[in-house]
Parts: structure tokens; sequence; C-alpha cells
């Protein structure tokens, strides 16, 4: 049961995308419960994937910013 | 001292994104957003003898795209009747009361401050996606602000998941650090 901080640090960013199994994340809490560092870069991690939520990003798709970047170069 | 110089071939990189959430903010619609992030950066191209290097360049072209923003509300308001706010009577004639109450109240109201805090903290993320090296912020945009599959994002890049699982890291911890001044 018992990880190491990286692995803990891995798991936690891939529950941020809800992709960490059910046992990894056992493990994760087991860790937390011993592990200052890594509580507080859960909880860090945590408000990241909240503003990034609240924010309600946006952002132009590869294609399109290729398609700028050629327009703008034949202007260039 | 000219401390700001323009380097226009950088641009859709490093502002078309910040750029674009600006918009989006302004004009609530992808395509006409889109549209005027590429009418600023061709604008800023014309008058690039004009910039005098006082400001930094994502300012200056800020400053275009406000106007293109204020132009695009000109021309869809140019025809006559178009700004016409048209409000009926609540259509089931029953309904007796404050008129203007019913009509413009607007139950979200209390939010107002809420949208503009919101678009702060996306122009603000945007700052900061925007200093992570290129792969990484790619693998942060696709993954948490696209919503793609690891999957997908594994063909379309050609890397294996925990390459892309440790760039996703790196790209949050140090987002994490960015941010941490201002919204932690």
């Amino acid at each position: 049961m018992k990880i190491s901080c990286e692995e803990a640090a891995h798991i936690c960013t891939k529950s941020q995308y809800k992709e960490a199994g059910f046992w990894e994340i056992q493990k994760l809490r087991l860790h937390i419960f011993m592990c200052k560092t890594c509580a507080q870069f859960t909880r860090k991690n945590k408000t990241l994937t909240t503003l990034c939520n609240k924010a309600g990003l946006n952002v132009l798709s590869e294609s399109d910013k290729n398609t700028m970047k050629q327009d703008l170069e034949k202007h260039l | 001292m000219a401390a700001h110089e323009l380097r226009p071939e950088t641009w859709v990189d490093r502002y078309a994104d910040y750029l674009f959430n600006y918009a989006v903010a302004r004009v609530s619609d992808s395509e006409i957003a889109k549209d005027l992030v590429q009418e600023t950066f061709f604008a800023g191209l014309n008058s690039a003898k004009n910039y005098k290097g006082d400001a930094a360049e994502r300012t200056w072209l800020i400053a275009i795209l406000k106007r293109k923003v204020i132009d695009h509300y000109r021309k869809i308001n140019s025809k006559k009747g178009k700004a016409e706010v048209r409000i009926n009577y609540s259509s089931d004639a029953d309904s007796e009361g404050d008129w203007l109450e019913e009509q413009v109240a607007d139950p979200f109201s209390k939010d107002g401050d809420n949208t503009l805090e919101n678009e702060e903290l996306g122009l603000a993320i945007q700052e900061c996606i925007s200093k992570l090296p290129k792969k990484q912020s790619l693998v942060f945009n696709m993954k948490t602000i696209q919503g793609m599959s690891t999957e997908d994002i594994c063909n379309e890049l050609g890397i294996n998941p925990s390459n892309l699982w440790v760039m996703i890291h790196r790209a949050r911890a140090a987002l994490m650090g960015c941010l941490n001044q201002n919204w932690f």
C-alpha cells in the first residue's frame, strides 16, 4: 500500500481528470494521511482544477492557429 | 530606450489564446471572436510602424482588439431597428404586477461580480499557460480545456500515457506556482 511521493503526485494529477483507479485513490488517501507535503500539493491541485473550471477557459484549436499563422505569414 | 519590440511571427503562439479569451468574453461567439483575433493580428501588422515600444506587445494587441470589439458592435447595430429592444408583457395575459421587475429582473444579477472576476481569472490562467513550454501548454490545453481523452491526445501527439501525465503534472505544478500569488 505504500507509495512514493512521486507516485502520489502522479495519482493526484490523474484524479483531477477522474482517471485514477479506485485502488490508486485509496493508496493516495493513505499517503496523504501520512505526508503533509503531498496533502498540501493535493489541496493546491484541487484548487487549480476548480479555478480552471470556474474561469470557463477557451482555446483556439491547433488547426485554427495554424491557419492564422499562415495567413499572418503571407502579410509579413 | 526601446524596451519592447514587435515579433509578429510569435504572436499566434504567444497571444492567440489570451486574445481569444478576451474576445469571447465580450462577443460570446467563438466564431466572431476568432475573426476578431485574426483581424487584430492583421491590424497590428499594418500599424507596426506606429508601435513606439512603450507598452508591452500584448497590451498593445489588446488595445487593438478592444477597438475591433467596439467596431463589431457598431457594425451589427448600424442598421436601423436592430438595436431596438422589444419587450412584450408576459405571454400569459392573466398575470398582473410589476411590469419592469417581472420582465427585466435578472435572477443571476448577483453574479455580476463573479463574471468579471472569472474573466480576470481566465486571463490570469491564460497568461500563466503562455509561459509554459510549448509542448506542455499544448497537452494541458487539450486535456484540461478541450477535455480530450488521454488516448486521443496520445494518438495525436505520438506520446505514451505516462509521458502525457508527466507533462500534465509539470504544467500543473508550474501553473500553481504562477497563480500562487494572486489566486490561491
